[in-house]
């Protein structure tokens, strides 16, 4: 969605801080998962502390993003594709918060799986989490270029994330059946397992969030009226 | 609402001398609904608002063409009465022009003039419904024999409204009729807007987009003459159909 310049330069730029904001705040979540699971996999106690302690820069973020939307509404006015592109990022900005919380949630277990052995060794969480990566990637991009079509692929792969996380499940409780001195360890793994796939769900609603900023269309909750 | 037509026109063109001032407007207008017209200005919007009540009748060199229909009737038929025209759609201006006459005078002026009543308790009873319908009765009861150049501009605004009821019109033309009045007038004014639409058809040209999209059901989008869109207000603010309502709402213009 290209545009043409503002008249008003102050509010162009407003809104290109808006966005450069959430952009930067977009990749510091996605590289809070990508290196909470390296610490697992590399079994790195400090790469682990040093995700949880990223969060409250993320938390930073959030409020400043607010603050930003609310200048804009309160001093600009916006409407239209101006309207819709604030209150896509008022929304998103939660659900990037959210995944950098996911991010500190795995680095927590992590740094609890380190005091004990290896389980076994990781196979299908790494291959999740490369996909829920680039469901992360996608969902950005599509917010920066204004892919819509970009953005509905992602709503609609979130289903084979949720696939991926029921075939560990099905794995783990195995495991713990066999050996019941796994069920902690398996646990937390389930617990990572489950925070990959919230992770799918918010580039969701962010995939949802970008139809609607570049359509007009409210396709949450399998509805697709105009707004 | 049920959607009921009260203005269409059809592919119509108004030229002052050489210069289109309208270019191929076809629209429909709903009856008891408040429709916006914006646009930068020269873009045609006061012009469509006063070929409505045939005000450009007045400008010498205004040349018409198409068609303009008030609840089906052609307004520039030749058997068109103009005056009776005038009375039934009434024009609101943006720089309040009270009678230099008293409020109530003000008021009583058209019902006397059009002999709207019986009798002087007719008048009275006039006088006090139309400056009740335009929110004004309150703060000018008490002082109906005053010249109404001593109201304040926002009461003057709402008493030229008064003026204009008071000779039951069907349509009311506002050209910018808040446009020289503080937030707390405006918003009276605003307030009146949408308390009269249940008995009048609005039309209002506004240059503040907040007050159209804050009074009107559907909004009109004019530039260079033509109408780029005619659609739902919230619609046309969130989700415009047409690239050029969406550069100039969101001031990417010029």
């Amino acid at each position: 969605m290209k545009h043409r310049k503002h008249t008003n330069q102050h509010y162009a730029n407003l809104l290109r801080r808006l966005k450069d904001r959430l952009l930067v705040m977009s990749n510091k979540s996605e590289l809070m998962i990508t290196d909470s699971i390296r610490a697992l996999v590399e079994r790195s106690p400090s790469l682990a502390r040093e995700v949880i302690d990223r969060d409250d820069e993320i938390d930073r973020m959030e409020l400043e993003v607010d603050d930003l939307c609310l200048e804009i509404m309160a001093l600009e006015q916006p409407v239209a594709s101006d309207l819709r592109f604030l209150t896509t990022s008022l929304k998103i900005v939660r659900d990037l918060e959210r995944i950098g919380d996911v991010g500190v949630n795995i680095a927590e277990r992590v740094e609890e799986l380190m005091a004990e052995p290896e389980l076994k060794p990781l196979v299908d969480l790494p291959v999740m989490a490369r996909a829920v990566e680039k469901t992360m990637h996608d969902s950005f991009d599509a917010f920066v270029n204004s892919d819509a079509s970009l953005a509905a692929q992602v709503v609609k792969h979130d289903s084979e994330l949720d696939h991926m996380y029921e075939q560990i499940l099905r794995e783990l409780l195995t495991c713990m059946i066999e050996d019941p001195k796994s069920i902690s360890r398996a646990l937390k793994l389930i617990f990572i397992a489950k925070g990959l796939e919230r992770v799918g769900d918010h580039c969701a609603n962010i995939g949802e969030m970008v139809v609607f900023l570049v359509k007009g269309q409210d396709i949450r909750h399998g509805t697709s009226s105009d707004s | 609402m049920e959607r009921s037509v009260k203005i269409r026109t059809t592919d119509l063109n108004c030229f002052y001398g050489e210069t289109r001032a309208l270019d191929g407007i076809t629209a429909e207008l709903v009856r008891h609904s408040v429709t916006a017209l914006i646009g930068p200005s020269g873009c045609g919007k006061s012009s469509f608002l006063r070929v409505l009540n045939r005000m450009n009748d007045l400008i010498p060199d205004t040349r018409l063409e198409g068609r303009i229909e008030i609840d089906g009737e052609d307004i520039y038929a030749e058997a068109t009465d103009v005056i009776d025209l005038r009375r039934r759609v009434g024009m609101i201006f943006q720089k309040s022009n009270p009678f230099p006459m008293s409020v109530y005078d003000n008021v009583a002026y058209g019902v006397r003039v059009n002999d709207l009543a019986r009798n002087s308790k007719e008048i009275d009873r006039i006088v006090e419904s139309t400056l009740q319908s335009a929110a004004l009765w309150d703060e000018v009861k008490d002082r109906l024999g005053k010249s109404a150049l001593s109201l304040s501009g926002g009461q003057q605004q709402r008493l030229c409204i008064a003026r204009a009821l008071a000779v039951r019109p069907e349509i009311l033309l506002m050209d910018e009729p808040a446009s020289a009045l503080d937030p707390i007038s405006t918003a009276k004014i605003e307030e009146l807007i949408y308390e009269l639409k249940r008995d009048y058809t609005i039309v209002i040209v506004t240059h503040n987009m907040q007050q159209a999209a804050r009074v009107s059901d559907e909004t009109a989008f004019f530039l260079s003459g033509r109408l780029v869109e005619l659609s739902d207000t919230k619609q046309l603010f969130t989700m415009p159909s047409e690239r050029e309502t969406e550069d100039y709402i969101t001031g990417r213009f010029g």
